[in-house]
């Protein structure tokens, strides 16, 4: 079964402001991932995980007149954000929900949990084969 | 050939071989019978044939002839069925049939300029960018679709698609399968010299983390620019390319740390720095540029030569390298080379210096807002001294890059000018 874990940011100057963190404090964190995605990798789980740039950039786009794509700039009010998603393939759903919880557990200012939100879902399979 | 630049590591003798073969076979095939796609996919099968059949039963004596004559028969084969539902092309497959009886041309210099013709083609300016990337990756490269695929990350029915849209689009712009004429030569050996230097720069920007798994697109941009130049051995900007990218190479194993992270040229452990590769393209970019004719890539390639040949950051050749980038400055209209050109000056005249080029470049709109003028410019507020500036540039540039190593090499930079004690403060 396939689950994509979100990882969902507050906007804001926060302690979720990675760029006002000490040198080690990042060092720690970025270690932190890799050894994620590394053990994920060595048990076979890691379908895929992306980080995504920074949300300064975001646009809402729908689709406008003549089919062209109407763009709407960055929204301020937006609390939080995606920061990053992992796409995993497990047993089951519980063991999902402790990678979600690892990833939650990863250090932030003083070394603490940032205990972030992750929103896990299941991601739609194709329909089971016939025999 | 030196270790490590030549072939892709996965290959055993006979896909060895095979790749070799590969765009010459097809570059026959599609001189002779005008339907690239159609060839394309006949060789395709004959090299799928050639990989079931060799390891077991050996490789034939002639084994491009054999290639050769399977790709033609195939091709008979598929536009017969064709021909049995619309019974139109049957002059075409009997004269195919006839065809399979005629030997493939010699090796030799015939050979060679099917393979350049190919490359021509795979590279024409009537193709997108990437489309003419994946195209020469599997028709002169002879990479598989899953092996290009994975090399680009992406799955492999996009790749598949993205492929058939290249062939497609050659078809439809009547794009005939012949040497360009002089007039037009030198600007597609131009489109031909970028398809290969972004997959060389694809490879090496994707090179981060051990990706063991996936073709090495340096490599194969080496590969690739080394068979160019042994078609093409007296153009000056053919070796100047293969130079810069051995040149660039040869630093591959000092520019990132274990987990991947970004490290920068003046902290580069230089004794890892392959010394085989530097003496190699110093030496081709120095006898490209006695012979007169030169280009960017030389330029770029003679700049990079500059930096592997200093034993130390501080040993660089900044003058030098000024002058050399004002050359490529007024040869290339590319912002990123003023602003390279910049840090050059802040090496020679001082940070201020650079920074006042900067702030000239920063209204440019193809430049504009780019993390790397943050990234500069903090680099050179930081070698001034003005610690408060250099932050809130490197910290700017890191909110603005899309990669993941530079944007955590550029946050570490910040946190640690950021927050060193009072008493270090200077």
């Amino acid at each position: 079964m396939k689950y994509i874990l979100m990882m969902n940011a507050p906007r804001g100057n926060g302690q979720y402001q990675v760029t006002q963190w000490k040198p080690e404090e990042l060092k720690a964190h970025i270690a932190f991932m890799h050894e994620l995605n590394r053990d994920l990798t060595k048990s076979g789980e890691l379908v895929g995980a992306e980080g995504l740039a920074s949300p300064g950039e975001a646009k809402l786009v729908r689709v406008g007149k003549n089919g062209q794509p109407a763009t709407d700039g960055v929204f301020p009010e937006t609390k939080e954000f995606l920061a990053g998603f992992w796409i995993v393939d497990v047993e089951r759903a519980e063991r999902a929900y402790e990678i979600a919880a690892r990833a939650s557990s990863a250090p932030g200012p003083g070394g603490k949990p940032l205990v972030l939100p992750i929103e896990v879902r299941q991601v739609m399979s194709a329909p089971p084969t016939d025999v | 050939m030196t270790p490590g630049a030549g072939a892709a590591p996965l290959a055993t003798p006979v896909e060895h071989l095979l790749r070799e073969l590969a765009p010459r076979v097809l570059g026959a095939v599609a001189r002779r019978h005008e339907d690239f796609s159609a060839a394309e996919d006949a060789v395709q099968e004959a090299l799928i044939a050639a990989a079931a059949q060799w390891p077991a039963a050996g490789v034939p004596d002639n084994p491009k002839g054999w290639l050769y004559r399977v790709a033609v028969r195939r091709l008979a084969d598929a536009r017969r069925s064709e021909a049995a539902r619309r019974r139109r092309e049957e002059a075409a497959a009997a004269d195919l049939a006839a065809d399979e009886a005629h030997a493939m041309p010699d090796d030799g210099a015939a050979g060679e300029d099917d393979s350049l013709v190919l490359l021509f083609m795979c590279c024409h300016p009537a193709l997108t960018v990437p489309s003419a990337i994946s195209l020469t990756l599997r028709a002169v490269g002879g990479l598989t679709t899953a092996e290009i695929a994975n090399a680009f990350l992406v799955p492999e029915a996009t790749m598949a698609q993205r492929i058939s849209r290249a062939k497609q689009a050659i078809k439809s712009s009547k794009v005939p399968f012949t040497m360009p004429d002089d007039a037009d030569r030198a600007a597609r050996l131009d489109a031909v010299l970028h398809v290969l230097y972004l997959v060389f720069s694809e490879g090496y920007a994707s090179s981060v983390g051990a990706e063991l798994q996936r073709v090495d697109l340096s490599s194969e941009g080496i590969r690739l620019a080394r068979a160019l130049h042994a078609m093409l051995p007296d153009d000056a900007e053919v070796s100047g390319l293969l130079a810069l990218m051995l040149l660039t190479d040869a630093r591959r194993a000092a520019r990132s740390g274990p987990d991947g992270e970004l490290i920068p040229l003046d902290e580069q452990d230089r004794t890892l720095w392959d010394r085989a590769l530097i003496a190699e393209g110093a030496a081709l970019v120095a006898d490209a540029l006695r012979r007169g004719s030169i280009g960017p890539y030389q330029l770029q390639a003679a700049i990079a030569a500059l930096h592997d040949e200093a034993a130390r950051a501080a040993d660089t050749d900044w003058a030098q390298i000024l002058a050399l980038y004002r050359l490529l400055e007024r040869m290339s209209d590319s912002p990123m080379v003023s602003l390279s050109r910049a840090i050059a000056a802040a090496m020679v005249h001082g940070p201020v210096a650079g920074l006042e080029q900067i702030d000239l470049l920063a209204d440019d709109p193809r430049i504009a807002g780019h993390y790397r003028l943050d990234a500069v410019r903090g680099h050179l507020h930081e070698l001034s001294g003005d610690r408060d500036r250099a932050v809130a540039h490197y910290r700017a540039a890191a909110e603005r890059t899309a990669s993941i190593p530079e944007r955590n090499y550029l946050l570490e930079k910040a946190a640690r000018m950021a927050w060193v004690s009072p008493s270090e403060r200077g």
